[in-house]
């Protein structure tokens, strides 16, 4: 084994995830295949808000192919089975005799069971936030029976021998609906007198969450300057590219089963399923495999995981349940979603005193798993990198018959945001100030000791100052301001835009009492081991979910420094519930701050171990040893030395070992992170906007992001650029829209532009590193702040080009068609119908493809 | 039920197909090629594109039955003597790749325009990869793939694997 004295945190290693993914041997769940597996195909609701009155199985139960099909009345049963009761119900081996003289939950019950009215009054849900303690959540059953609420929702399932035949039978399926009144709209569906989506609850409201810290009503009185402002945060799809996938397979000898799903939480959804279908949890494997992204819309537990794991169970034979493209646009989450009414109280000089926020956050038609907790995470972010001393929160959660929403990439701090970045421009405008000014007066002195905030947690360290002093020089901002003018002079048709973002975001997510406090349901901690084994290589297994991230590559850059080893010695385990049991999985940007800090930790740890038994190898004080590039050496005689593989070889080999020490060279690490991390950041977005066709365009986009200490920093820009991109397709392109009967009118990847390649632009990234007090390696995250920090760039970019004709306000998404109306009514000219917007795809690909 | 004859990644296959059958699936499904990924089954993601007879399509829109005789390669058939292809090692070079789902796809269409257009511009890359979505990268770094990719496919020499 090759010395390894370099150092390989910061450096340039290629990931090790590639060769596989660019030689096409990815190992995906659509390409899992076991023997005898059966595929479920589900029959959704085409109505949004509906009464089913009868449903018709027979002629698909008798198409070619077909072993079963299962309405939501058939499978009532199988949501509650008690985890007590019958674990191996699969062969029933275990009921002793008397226990089958007592009836003792033996018998499985079969499709066609006719028992008598089934539904427990436990309340069924995916839910793991309930946000307040008077939360109003539906009963959420994997498979609807008397009534559906979402365009989408399963109603019946076809489980065949392949997909094609699935889909035929399906097609066979005969439901008589009564529909009832649909509400699409959050505004109208808090009036009292509006369709409600689940009766029971006798409101559409489904909590109210509050905040205040400081003396509101006070710095509100006493300001000199206030402004006030809506925005709207459109409902976006987040296209994972790869759909989502399960395949369930039941273990006919222990009554267990592996579930492999397209998962980024595959330890939360082995507790949530082992929960909710009633399976002892260590009877249930859950495998993430490669999965195809995920932006937070695979963090959650789905109805199809359930439905899936208990079709295996009832038909002891694997179930492979893959999504299509149609179905992942109505039955995999929503994000964003949510009206923002935010007010600010400043000076004339342009000092925030305080800050108000009301928001409407669309939560769909049920709870998922996070959904009430979104808008939380951005009730911490609205202050961003100001500080002032009075600030209010309050949020509804409003249910509606359309598609639910949690995390999307971001989650709840996109939106806080864009709120106060966009805010922060009108604050300029208001004190006819530059916006770059505005900001400074509001930023925090650099700190780099915990500071509160005016939301009441603590950031980290920050140093806004030279973020955006780099940023500005980066783009030339005095050489932008004069081209600028003199576009407007000559009163070119193209006018140039130039917006700012300064932000930050919570990462590292997170504390458990902060959990606890916010009543999330789970705990925040990450877990890594460090294994060196005895021919000097090292196995890492970590509990975070890689889908894209680089892991593998960036853990073992990080074992590799701490190790004195090559990251090519270093293989990590990752995403498999039997080689790694414990972990909080992969969102909100927690992975390196908690997990990759655990992998730190834990290998700190070997090396402890093994300094003791260098010591003793070397017959020297453990307090003489030094350790250095993989070797251990005593202090003052550098010739007395045993390196790290032969310490590992002798902890095994453990004929030599300390007195009293256990064999092995292996730790494990729980990191439970004190306090969460704070990236910041300052972008500028240059925008050219033709103002005859509406028509804009990113010209260049700076970002100077502050992450802390970076590992791999080309993976650190690849998770910049996509984040970027994902924002400025928030901002100029993306809009999920519901028609009034609560149908998806946007249902496809025709109607919902997904920016290509010619849509989006290049970045010019920079980087400015202010470590974390909070974690030993001072990392602070990075695969959100992207798309936290662009969207507001962009709008104010369109805003500022458009100014000279009065506007100061646009919605997103900033297509031509509205950017060309903007101008028109800013200028009192009749603007046509939206409709002509609702064109789609093929229109704004034209013009995409000119730029 | 119809018999038809292709020749995936330099092997022969006989099959019995639906008419219906989608090329895409026939290769997935029926020959268990795992290296052909698929999005949307609507020729919008561009995940399905392989070669058919030389020339990129989306597997997606072909029906098996009218690739019968045809030529078909796939990300797994482009290695040249135990080599990535350039396009493969310049991906892994500029990480063009990050959950990697659509990187077949826009390998295969990469290698196509490379074909065609040996020398293209930022811009012509843009263009010529409008059909295939990514949602991880930003797509700048599958364009820098491109072009680093070029000069080595023009001199038809495989870069060595690392
Ligand atoms: S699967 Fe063929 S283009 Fe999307
Ligand atoms: S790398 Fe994930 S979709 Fe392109």
């Amino acid at each position: 084994m090759t010395e390894a004295p370099e150092k390989f945190v910061g450096g340039g290693v290629l990931r090790k995830e590639d060769p596989a993914l660019i030689t096409g041997r990815g190992n995906w769940v659509d390409n899992i295949r076991l023997p005898g597996m059966l595929h479920a195909t589900i029959l959704r609701s085409p109505y949004a808000h509906a009464k089913i009155t009868s449903i018709d199985v027979s002629a698909a139960r008798e198409q070619p192919g077909v072993a079963a099909v299962f309405t939501g009345k058939d499978l009532l049963e199988e949501w509650d089975k008690n985890p007590t009761a019958n674990p191996a119900a699969v062969t029933g081996y275990s009921l002793s005799l008397a226990e089958r003289e007592n009836g003792g939950a033996s018998v499985t019950p079969t499709a066609d069971s006719t028992s008598e009215s089934p539904v427990s009054e436990k309340t069924h849900t995916f839910c793991g936030w309930m946000v307040t303690e008077d939360i109003k959540v539906p009963d959420h059953l994997p498979v609807a029976v008397d009534e559906v609420n979402y365009a989408g929702e399963p109603v019946a399932v076809v489980v065949a021998t392949d997909r094609y035949k699935a889909q035929d039978a399906v097609d066979l399926i005969e439901v008589d609906y009564e529909p009832l009144d649909v509400v699409t709209n959050m505004e109208r569906a808090i009036q009292d007198d509006s369709p409600l989506v689940h009766e029971k609850l006798g409101t559409n409201k489904s909590y109210t969450w509050e905040l205040e810290n400081g003396n509101v009503d006070e710095a509100f009185n006493n300001a000199e300057v206030h402004v006030k402002e809506r925005y709207i945060q459109q409902r976006l799809i987040p296209n994972a590219i790869e759909t989502r996938g399960v395949v369930a397979n039941p273990d006919p000898v222990s009554g267990g089963y592996t579930v492999y799903s397209s998962t980024q939480v595959p330890h939360i959804l082995k507790s949530v399923l082992a929960t909710y279908c009633g399976i002892p949890e260590q009877r249930l494997r859950v495998v993430a495999p490669d999965v195809g992204g995920g932006f937070g819309s695979k963090l959650n537990v789905y109805s199809e995981e359930v439905i899936a794991l208990v079709l295996s169970r009832k038909l002891g034979l694997p179930i492979k349940w893959v999504e299509d493209r149609s179905e992942n646009y109505l039955a995999t989450i929503h994000g964003r979603d949510q009206i923002q009414d935010i007010e600010l109280a400043a000076t004339r000089e342009g000092k925030i005193l305080g800050m108000k926020v009301h928001l409407l956050a669309d939560m769909g038609a049920y709870l998922q798993l996070n959904g009430p907790g979104i808008p939380l995470l951005g009730a911490f972010m609205y202050p961003g990198v100001y500080t002032f001393d009075a600030y209010g929160f309050s949020c509804t959660g409003v249910f509606t018959n359309k598609t639910p929403t949690d995390a999307y990439r971001g989650a709840g701090r996109p939106e806080a945001t864009y709120a106060i970045e966009r805010i922060m421009d009108a604050l300029a405008r208001e004190t006819g100030l530059d916006p770059v000014e505005v900001r400074r007066r509001n930023f925090y002195e650099p700190f780099d000791e915990p500071t509160t905030t005016p939301a009441g947690i603590q950031y980290d360290s920050m140093n806004m100052q030279a973020a955006l002093d780099r940023v500005l020089e980066l783009a030339d901002y005095e050489g932008l301001r004069e081209e600028q003018r003199r576009r407007r002079e000559a009163n070119d048709p193209v006018q140039l835009g130039i917006g700012f973002s300064t932000y930050t975001e919570i990462c590292g997510l997170a504390p458990s009492q902060v959990l606890a406090a916010l009543r999330a349901g789970g705990a925040g901690w990450e877990q890594a081991s460090v294994r060196m084994l005895a021919s000097g290589k090292v196995e890492v297994v970590t509990g975070t979910s890689p889908h894209g991230q680089g892991h593998v590559t960036s853990w073992s850059q990080i074992a590799a420094d701490a190790l004195g080893v090559s990251p090519e010695d270093v293989e990590v385990l990752h995403g498999d519930t039997a080689t790694a049991p414990w972990g909080r999985d992969t969102y909100g940007s927690r992975s390196l701050a908690v997990g990759g800090v655990a992998v730190h930790l834990a290998a700190q740890k070997v090396v402890d171990k093994a300094k003791k038994i260098a010591a003793h190898m070397l017959e020297a004080a453990e307090g003489d040893m030094e350790f250095e590039g993989g070797r251990f050496s005593v202090a003052g005689s550098p010739e007395k030395s045993v390196t790290m593989p032969e310490v590992a070889a002798a902890a095994y080999l453990a004929n030599n070992l300390p007195e009293g020490m256990e064999p092995g060279l292996s730790e494990d690490y729980f990191y439970d992170p004190p306090n969460f991390t704070f990236p910041f950041g300052a972008h500028i977005c240059v925008t050219e906007v033709d103002t005859e066709t509406g028509k804009a365009r990113i010209r260049d986009y700076f970002a100077v992001d502050d992450c802390g200490p970076v590992i791999n920093p080309q993976i650190v820009d690849g998770q910049l650029q996509g984040g970027i991109a994902q924002g400025v397709a928030q901002a100029l392109y993306e809009e999920a829209i519901y028609d009034e009967d609560g149908n998806l009118t946007t249902g496809s990847m025709v109607d919902y532009l997904v920016p290509g390649a010619p849509e989006l632009p290049n970045y010019t990234l920079e980087r400015t590193v202010t470590p974390s007090p909070t974690n030993a390696m001072g990392v602070k995250g990075v695969g959100e702040a992207g798309t936290i920090g662009s969207p507001p760039a962009v709008i104010n970019s369109v805003i500022d080009a458009l100014s000279p004709f009065g506007v100061t306000h646009i919605d997103m998404p900033a297509s031509p068609w509205r950017i060309w109306q903007t101008i028109q009514e800013a200028q009192g000219r009749e603007a046509g119908s939206r409709e002509a917007d609702l064109s789609g795809r093929p229109a704004q690909t034209e013009e995409g493809g000119e730029a | 039920m119809r018999r038809i004859q292709m020749t995936v990644d330099g092997r022969g296959h006989i099959a019995e197909v639906e008419p219906r059958l989608l090329l895409l699936h026939h290769l997935r499904e029926n020959l268990g090629i795992g290296g052909v990924h698929w999005g949307c089954n609507t020729t919008n993601c561009g995940a399905c594109t392989v070669l058919m007879n030389g020339e990129s399509v989306k597997s997606c829109t072909v029906l098996a039955v009218q690739a019968d005789g045809a030529e078909i390669t796939t990300v797994r058939g482009i290695m040249e003597n135990g080599l990535w292809h350039p396009v493969q090692q310049a991906f892994h070079e500029t990480h063009g790749l990050q959950c990697g789902y659509c990187t077949p796809g826009m390998i295969m269409a990469s290698v196509s325009l490379l074909k065609e257009n040996p020398e293209p511009s930022e811009q012509e890359i843009r263009e010529a990869l409008e059909g295939n979505l990514c949602r991880c990268t930003g797509y700048e770094n599958i364009v820098k793939a491109v072009q680093m990719a070029a000069p080595y496919v023009r001199r038809s020499e495989p870069v060595a694997a690392s």
